[in-house]
């Protein structure tokens, strides 16, 4: 077979990345790593958080520039060297980014030729910006106006702009970091035939995942990093790789359980929702939460399963403090007494905790260190007169950091430099400072790698042990499924069934999670 | 040498916060022989801190609120409009200095609370309340004045903005006994409570800073204090105004580090959704630092007036600037969430060396504002040159 130019290609092979090793001070980040996409293929690439995935792609995108890392880059056949993304985007190298970089007031179209305008002379051509924006949202199987604003339109529909963003760049190579760390099921499903669908089309794609199930679905073959270092790379086409093979090579060991047992001990109720109605924050008019009913037993881990926007975040955050909504309606029982939950302090002085989903925007003083982040939420505990006692703070702070294993040699550590694991578990840290009887986690194991979801598990077993009552929120069926005793599923802001962990199966609550109202 | 080389990477790791303080050395250095000794003669010393005080006193009020994400633009005219109303209630209505003292500084707490609604409660950005406050404040101050002039001053306000502690007679000849003495006690107070903090901290095993960079920095500290006593004790004493900082700088370092209010405003300032979802009541934290601001305002004010021994429509004009370089210069973070206000202090302390040193040698105040402009810059540039050099990947 022959190329464009009539040469003939000398591999199969779009890119190779050959021998890289790209250090920071004081950390060798990548170590000699390789690796061979094929013309046309889907590549993934896993490894646990901090394996230098995304470096690597740094590397390959011009991030970091061409003599600041050692070892060759081919692409189609030829040694490249990138100074910046201009140089990567110019030969058909895109990359898109985990946190999408979409400039929320500007228009679909607007953002899809940012930086790359249809212009004449330096004024914007409209027509030729929206016709071929058009043109490029039916590829990628968007039906919005392209002059619609990115503000207005969901992570979804974000991330496919993305692509045709890409696409747009005359893409050969599509890089995707993490595409569907952010969206539900259905959003992903429909991204995951649309690279599939470009692989018909000729555009090679790499996506680096932490999803198993989805890197069996359309990947060709896999690349696995541990450590800065590649380990191997499988030919999942085959279908003769589990996910439990491509686990053990991104952990270096066996898992043959993800989920660690847990024998429940339920005492009684320690708290119920009843009637519980909630308005939209701007649009009043809105019910967001309708009439929920729900119980959380000490001992007990109940999950709460429900589609993106089906307002499981909603639920949890209007019962802490009353931080979303309007017009709420309900009540809340703690121990059998009602209680009041309009401000944060005092859901958090009756004994209820929330760990939020976005631990970065949400969660953490990014800012600050380990023991201050820890502190955070029952200052008053460590003070007398107002005033913090920072040794006993020190001393806190650091029982947490031994007994969560929080990777950081000390707790004067900044949180923003820690790996998503970590942070997690200083968010926990936090919250099992202030000691609560209900622990409220939204999405405690998002962006987390294999090996720390297994600890957070562990952490949220002990904490059920302990006599707490644990409610999780999660979009992965199989963490619900493996560690709850109980799952509510939500359908559009009502609770649509309370399934026992003995009942439950992926159909039956996807079953319940898609219900509409009668 | 592993004593040394320990206290040295601890150093390096501290760049931000001794790099100040050597800047303001290296300033301080620079004018003295620039000056041929002026600089450091006991008049002048006496001076810097005198004409500094209610800059440095703002600042402290200052890097409070831009550790909260906010600024305030207000200050300035603050200072304008308590010296009139201070000029009013003791001069043209003749009101004891205490009574007027204190009506001046719950005015203050007033602005502060005018502003801090708006800001905490009705969510407009400070820049806007505050750069209103700029307006509606001047104006008050020549609405209060009628466009005139107030002075002079009773005595003991007067004595707040530019006078000294009595005079007990002198040791060794020409050394102020009181002097001598404050001077050694806040000496004593300084490394008492270092010693006891290091000694807990001993016994609870916390990790702390090397022993040398310890001695070294309590070395320093004494000796500068005692050094700053000396110079003051050979002159005219205490300035009253010294003590009143002195007073402040401790209480308020030790709210922003160690009391639970000031922990919050931290936490806000390093991330607002986070503090709001760890239960700080972050309206009205932002309410009552707004409330701070306009009492150290007032205070500023008070100080000024009795030092210019005149309330005059013009008074505090472009304070806010001043202050706010301070805050920066002394470390405080643009978007909010660091800074201490040692740091401020110490950025005032730079800006005031600038001044006092650059009129000295005869610079023009169109190059002193040049060069105070291009050490705000240089400063913030560290910074983020810093910043930008630790963030590794």
């Amino acid at each position: 077979m022959f190329d464009e130019e009539g040469r003939y290609p000398v591999t199969s092979n779009i890119l190779e990345m050959r021998n890289i090793t790209k250090t920071f001070p004081g950390v060798k980040a990548l170590q000699d790593v390789s690796l061979e996409v094929k013309r046309g293929e889907i590549h993934a690439i896993c490894g646990e958080n901090g394996a230098g995935k995304s470096t690597l792609m740094k590397v390959l995108s011009g991030v970091y520039p061409a003599g600041s890392y050692e070892g060759e880059i081919h692409f189609e056949d030829e040694p490249v060297e990138f100074k910046n993304i201009n140089d990567s985007e110019s030969l058909g190298i895109v990359i898109i980014h985990q946190e999408l970089a979409l400039s929320p007031f500007l228009s679909i179209a607007e953002n899809i030729f940012l930086g790359n305008e249809r212009q004449k002379n330096g004024w914007i051509d409209w027509n030729a910006t929206n016709l071929e924006a058009a043109a490029l949202l039916a590829r990628v199987g968007l039906r919005d106006n392209p002059i619609t604003k990115i503000t207005e339109i969901g992570v979804g529909k974000q991330q496919l702009v993305e692509i045709a963003k890409a696409l747009s760049k005359r893409v050969k190579l599509l890089i995707l970091d993490e595409p569907t760390a952010a969206l539900n099921d259905e959003d992903s499903a429909h991204l995951l035939d649309l690279i599939l669908q470009l692989k018909e089309q000729g555009i090679t794609s790499i996506i680096i995942s932490h999803k198993l199930n989805e890197i069996k679905r359309i990947a060709d073959s896999v690349t696995i990093i541990r450590d800065g270092k590649t380990v191997e790379t499988l030919e999942v086409a085959a279908n003769t790789i589990s996910e439990e093979r491509i686990i053990k090579g991104m952990v270096g060991r066996d898992l043959d359980n993800r989920y660690p047992d847990h024998t429940p001990h339920i005492g009684e109720e320690v708290l119920r929702i009843e009637d519980w109605t909630v308005h939209h924050p701007t649009d009043h008019s809105r019910v967001v939460i309708h009439g929920a009913n729900l119980n959380v037993r000490r001992g007990e881990i109940v999950g709460i399963a429900g589609l993106m926007g089906a307002g499981r975040t909603e639920l949890a955050m209007s019962v802490f403090g009353r931080t979303y909504g309007s017009n709420i309606t309900g009540k809340v029982f703690k121990d059998g007494k009602e209680i009041r939950t309009h401000s944060v302090s005092e859901a958090v002085k009756n004994g209820i905790a929330y760990a939020t989903e976005d631990r970065k925007r949400y969660g953490l003083n990014l800012i600050d260190d380990i023991k201050r982040n820890v502190s955070g939420s029952a200052l008053g505990k460590l003070a007398t007169w107002g005033w913090v006692d920072a040794n006993q703070e020190f001393v806190v702070a650091e029982g947490y950091r031994k007994s969560m294993n929080i990777k950081s040699p000390t707790v004067a550590a900044i949180t923003g430099k820690l790996s998503g694991g970590n942070q997690q578990k200083v968010v926990l840290s936090k919250w099992m400072f202030a000691d609560p009887d209900v622990l409220i986690l939204d999405e405690p194991t998002r962006g987390i790698d294999v090996g720390a979801k297994y600890e957070i598990y562990t952490i949220i077993n002990t904490l059920a042990a302990e006599g707490k009552g644990i409610i999780v929120i999660s979009s992965e069926l199989p963490e619900l499924l493996g560690i709850c005793d109980r799952i509510y599923t939500l359908s559009e802001g009502t609770i649509t069934a309370d399934v026992p962990r003995a009942e439950a199966t992926p159909e039956l609550l996807m079953q319940y999670m898609t219900q509409e109202k009668e | 040498m592993s004593a040394l080389s320990s206290a040295l990477k601890y150093l390096t790791s501290q760049l931000r916060q001794i790099g100040i303080f050597i800047a303001l050395i290296a300033i301080v250095i620079l004018f003295q022989v620039l000056t041929q000794g002026v600089l450091l003669n006991p008049q002048n010393v006496s001076n810097v801190i005198v004409q500094n005080s209610y800059v440095l006193i703002l600042a402290i009020g200052m890097v409070m609120v831009i550790i909260a994400g906010h600024i305030d633009l207000s200050v300035g005219s603050v200072v304008g409009f308590i010296g009139a109303v201070a000029g009013v209630l003791s001069v043209r209505m003749g009101l004891p200095w205490w009574l007027a003292i204190i009506l001046c500084l719950l005015l203050g707490a007033v602005v502060g609370a005018w502003q801090g609604f708006w800001v905490a409660y009705f969510g407009i950005p400070a820049f806007i309340v505050t750069l209103a406050g700029m307006l509606i404040f001047r104006g008050l101050t020549q609405v209060v004045l009628g466009s005139t002039q107030i002075t002079p001053f009773p005595d003991e306000l007067r004595s707040l903005g530019g006078g000294f502690l009595p005079n007990l007679g002198f040791l060794f000849g020409q050394l102020e006994t009181l002097t001598v003495v404050l001077g050694v006690l806040a000496t004593a107070f300084l490394v008492g409570q270092a010693v006891r903090q290091r000694l807990i901290r001993r016994r609870l095993n916390l990790e702390d800073e090397p022993f040398l960079w310890f001695v070294v920095k309590l070395a320093f500290t004494g000796v500068l204090v005692l050094a700053i006593t000396f110079l003051l004790a050979s002159y005219r004493g205490t300035p009253v105004v010294l003590v009143v900082l002195g007073v402040l700088v401790v209480v308020y370092s030790a709210v922003m580090a160690r009391s639970v209010y000031g922990r919050h405003i931290y936490a806000l300032g390093g991330n607002l959704n986070a503090a709001v979802l760890s239960g700080v009541k972050t309206k009205r934290v932002t309410f009552l630092l707004f409330v701070n601001m306009g009492v150290l305002g007032a205070l500023a004010g008070l100080v000024f007036a009795g030092q210019l021994n005149l309330a005059n429509p013009t008074n505090g004009n472009g304070f806010e600037l001043d202050a706010i370089a301070a805050a920066f210069i002394g470390g405080a973070a643009v978007t909010g969430g660091i800074g201490t206000v040692t740091g401020a202090i110490i950025g005032g302390l730079i800006i005031g060396i600038l001044n006092n040193g650059m009129s000295i040698i005869g610079v023009g105040t169109d190059w002193q504002q040049f060069i105070k402009g291009i050490v705000l810059l240089a400063a913030v540039a560290f910074d983020v040159y810093n910043k930008r050099r630790s963030s590794g990947r």
